[in-house]
C-alpha cells in the first residue's frame, strides 16, 4: 500500500500527515506516509483542494482534514 | 415511520433525525432562527442592565460607556457571525472548486472576470490552496486575468468582515464594501490580463495551460448535508475567530471610552497622503478580518476617515504576504510585482473615491 498527502506545506496538511500516521499505526501497517509538496506532483493528481489524501494513487479525500478514524474506516474499507 | 438517527464525523456534537430520504428537518433550524432572534434582542437592554444596575457603574462615565460597549458588542457580533457563518456554510455547499472551473472554462475576458470575482465569493476557498487551485484553472484554460479575479476576491471579499462591517456599522458600510472589493476584483483581473502577462509564469505552468478538459460530476447533496456543512462552518470558523473577536472589541472598547474625539483625524483623515500610507503599512500587516474590524470601528470613532480605514482594512486582508509567497511557485516575480501592484493600486482608488463621497 501505498499512502500520500498532497499539499504545500500549510498547517491543515500536517495536520493531515499526523492523522494518517496515527491512522496507520492503529491498524497496525507498515505503511509510511509520504509528503507531497511539489506542486507539479499535486496537479498529476488533478487536485485543486489541499490537503488531498492518496491511497494507491486513487484520491481518497481532498480539502478537508479526515480524522484517524475516519482514515483508518477508509483504509479498511 | 422510522427515524435514523445519524451521527456524523462532521458535526458530531449535533444530531437531528433524518428520514432515509434525506428530508431537510425544517423543525430544528427555524427553532434554532427563534432563539436567535429573541436573544439577539434582548442584547441592548441586558447589555444596560448589567453595566449600570447590575455593576452600577455610572451612566455617562468612561468605564460606564466602555462596558456598554463591550458587553453589548461582544455577543451581538458573536451571534451575527454564528448565523451569516451558517447561511455561508450552506451556500458554499453548493459551489466547490472544481464547479467553479468547469462555469470559468472557456470564459471571455470581461465576462469572465465579473463571474469570476462573483465565485470567489461563493467558492470555499482556504488560501493554502491557492497554488493548486490557480493551476487547476490554468490546466482546463482559464485566461490568467480570469483567474487573478477569482484569487483577488476569495480573501477581500470575507464574510467574517462583512458580518463585523454590518454589526458594528450598519447595512451601507458593509454594502460598499462588498461592491468596492467585487470592483477591485473585477477590475484589476482584467487590467493583469490585459498586460498579457504569461511569460511571466513559471514555464511549466505555461505548457500545462489548457491540456486537461474540465468535467465535473455534480452531486447532489441532501439538505440535510448541506445543514451539517453550515454547522460545521460556524463550528470551524467561529471557533477560530471568537478570540480575536472579543479581543478587537476590548480594544476597541478601550479606545472607545478612553482615547479622544478626533485624536486620530490628523494621521488618518482625509488627507491626500493618508490613503497610500494606510496601504503601505496594511500589505505586509497580515491579521484576520476578525480581529481588525473592531479596531477599525474604534479608529473611525476616533476621526479616522472611511476611505482611509477601508483602504487599511483591505490591504491587510486582501493582500497578504503568505499567499504571494505560496504564489511564488506558479509565478515569477515581475508577475507578483504586477499583481500586488494593481491590487494595492485599486485599494488606492477605493480608499480616495470614499474618501471624497462622505
Amino acid at each position: 500500500m501505498q499512502m500520500q498527502v498532497l499539499g504545500t506545506g500549510c498547517a491543515k496538511c500536517k495536520q493531515l500527515v499526523a492523522n494518517a500516521e496515527q491512522a496507520v499505526r492503529e491498524l497496525g501497517l507498515a505503511v509510511t506516509v509520504e509528503k507531497v509538496e511539489d506542486p507539479r506532483a499535486i496537479m498529476h493528481h488533478h487536485v485543486m483542494s489541499t490537503p488531498a489524501l492518496v491511497v494507491d494513487g486513487e484520491v481518497k479525500v481532498a480539502g478537508r482534514v479526515p480524522s484517524a478514524a475516519e482514515i483508518r474506516i477508509l483504509l479498511a474499507g | 415511520m422510522t427515524i435514523e438517527v445519524r451521527r456524523t464525523r462532521v458535526a458530531r456534537a449535533i444530531v437531528w433525525p433524518a428520514g432515509q430520504t434525506g428530508a431537510l428537518p425544517w423543525a430544528l433550524p427555524v427553532g434554532a432562527l427563534v432563539v436567535w432572534w429573541l436573544l439577539y434582542r434582548s442584547l441592548a437592554p441586558a447589555a444596560a442592565a448589567i453595566s449600570y444596575r447590575l455593576l452600577g457603574l455610572g451612566r455617562g462615565t468612561r468605564l460606564g460607556s466602555a462596558v456598554e460597549f463591550f458587553l453589548y458588542d461582544t455577543p451581538k457580533v458573536l451571534l451575527l457571525l454564528v448565523l451569516v457563518v451558517f447561511a455561508v456554510g450552506v451556500l458554499r455547499s453548493f459551489f466547490t472548486p472544481e464547479r467553479s472551473r468547469q462555469l470559468l472554462a472557456g470564459r471571455r475576458e470581461a465576462v469572465g472576470n465579473v463571474l469570476a470575482a462573483g465565485l470567489g465569493v461563493a467558492t470555499p476557498f482556504c488560501s493554502c490552496s491557492a497554488v493548486p487551485l490557480f493551476l487547476g484553472f490554468a490546466e482546463v484554460g482559464v485566461p490568467l486575468g480570469v483567474t487573478f479575479s477569482f484569487l483577488i476576491a476569495a480573501p477581500m471579499v470575507n464574510e467574517v468582515a462583512l458580518v463585523l462591517l454590518f454589526g458594528l456599522f450598519g447595512w451601507r458600510t458593509a454594502a460598499l464594501y462588498l461592491v468596492a472589493g467585487l470592483t477591485i476584483a473585477i477590475a484589476a483581473g482584467w487590467v493583469l490580463g490585459r498586460l498579457r502577462l504569461e511569460r511571466h509564469l513559471e514555464p511549466w505552468v505555461r505548457e500545462m495551460a489548457g491540456t486537461h478538459r474540465a468535467r465535473h460530476a455534480n452531486s447532489a447533496l441532501a439538505w440535510a448535508d448541506r445543514l451539517r456543512a453550515g454547522v460545521e462552518a460556524v463550528r470551524q470558523i467561529v471557533g477560530r475567530v471568537w478570540p480575536y473577536v472579543v479581543a478587537g472589541i476590548a480594544v476597541g472598547a478601550a479606545i472607545h471610552g478612553y482615547v479622544p474625539e478626533g485624536l486620530l483625524a490628523g494621521v488618518m483623515g482625509d488627507q491626500w497622503w493618508a490613503v497610500p500610507l494606510a496601504v503601505l503599512i496594511g500589505v505586509p500587516m497580515y491579521a484576520n478580518a476578525a480581529g481588525i474590524v473592531p479596531v477599525v470601528q474604534a479608529l473611525l470613532a476616533k476621526g479616522a476617515a472611511l476611505g482611509t480605514v477601508l483602504a487599511f482594512m483591505m490591504a491587510v486582508i486582501g493582500l497578504s504576504l503568505p499567499e504571494t509567497i505560496i504564489l511564488r511557485k506558479v509565478l515569477r516575480p515581475p508577475l507578483i510585482a504586477a499583481f500586488v501592484g494593481i491590487v494595492a493600486a485599486g485599494i488606492l482608488v477605493v480608499g480616495f473615491l470614499f474618501n471624497a463621497v462622505f
